[in-house]
């Protein structure tokens, strides 16, 4: 395959990963994977990466931090009984 | 997670009718159920836990006293991630007057979309090598690197599950821009994974 296709499919590769590329892009998108090992590799690390990041648990709010958005200036009014 | 954009069910509709009343168990409620969310994206965009702790704050104080003029046509969460957004970046402008207007820039559309250069399929490490607190760090300090208008998307689309039509409003975006940011902010991210994972697969590389 030409690079050139690489970088024509390159746009479409979120819509194929979230399922939202139409069936014939799709099997456009499949076609050119059978052929070119390189799109193999992106698309299969961007599948990974985007699943690590679902599982990522994120930055906590840390305690003390929740503690204190119920005391700072101004707050009164709207938390406190 | 349920679209945000519908702001629909009864259970938000009457915590929305109570803070408009000003009840204070409804602020308190809005804190437990909004604060982690908030805090995550104030966090991903600020420099450190301080800065991140008052863009919450203010992002809260500011939402109670603007409730009244709450009109519902977003979800509640994806007000609040709109008002957090704005609190984040006036400070980060206040702070850093040049980073953060210029790099929009050609964002949009596919022109000009980074090639992809890292090849190397790292998919097949061991499960433990994506589970360690190593790899979380890596992650967690990607996106923290990421260019400020791809990084929000990402984080409200990917990490905080809104869908594109909520990003998009919250960030005051078309669904399109939402659409190209996400997927560069993606191919941004496997390149600098990639780096990372390619070599943890191949530590004698480099003798
Ligand atoms: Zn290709």
């Amino acid at each position: 395959m030409e690079p050139h296709d690489c970088r024509h499919l390159l746009g479409d590769l979120s819509d194929y990963l979230d399922g939202q590329a139409s069936a014939m892009l799709c099997a456009e998108i499949e076609r050119h994977l059978e052929d070119c090992a390189n799109c193999r590799v992106v698309i299969d690390t961007l599948r990974q990466t985007i699943r690590l990041y679902r599982d990522l648990p994120g930055p906590l709010l840390p305690p003390a931090a929740r503690e204190r958005l119920y005391h700072f200036p101004d707050s009164g009014q709207f938390l406190r009984p | 997670m349920d679209d945000p954009l519908i702001a629909e069910t009864s259970d938000e509709r009457a915590l929305i009718a109570r803070l408009q009343a000003g009840d204070k168990a409804a602020c308190a409620e809005c804190v437990e159920l909004h604060a982690p969310g908030l805090y995550r994206l104030a966090r991903r965009m600020m420099r450190d836990e301080a800065e991140a702790e008052d863009v919450v704050q203010e992002t809260l104080l500011s939402a109670f006293k603007s409730i009244a003029h709450f009109e519902g046509r977003s979800g509640l969460r994806t007000w609040l991630y709109r008002i957090a957004y704005n609190a984040a970046l006036m400070r980060l402008r206040r702070s850093r007057p040049d980073s953060v207007s210029v790099e929009g820039a050609g964002l949009d559309g596919d022109a000009g979309l980074p090639v992809p250069r890292q090849m190397f399929d790292w998919c097949c490490l061991p499960e433990s090598d994506f589970d360690s607190r190593e790899a979380r760090d890596q992650l967690e300090a990607a996106v923290q690197a990421l260019p400020e208008k791809l990084k929000v998307v990402f984080v409200l689309r990917e990490l905080e599950g809104l869908s594109t039509e909520a990003a998009a409003e919250a960030l005051g975006l078309s669904p399109e821009a939402v659409k190209t940011r996400l997927h560069r902010a993606r191919l941004w991210l496997r390149e600098r994974l990639a780096a990372y994972f390619t070599e943890l697969a191949q530590p004698a590389a480099e003798d």
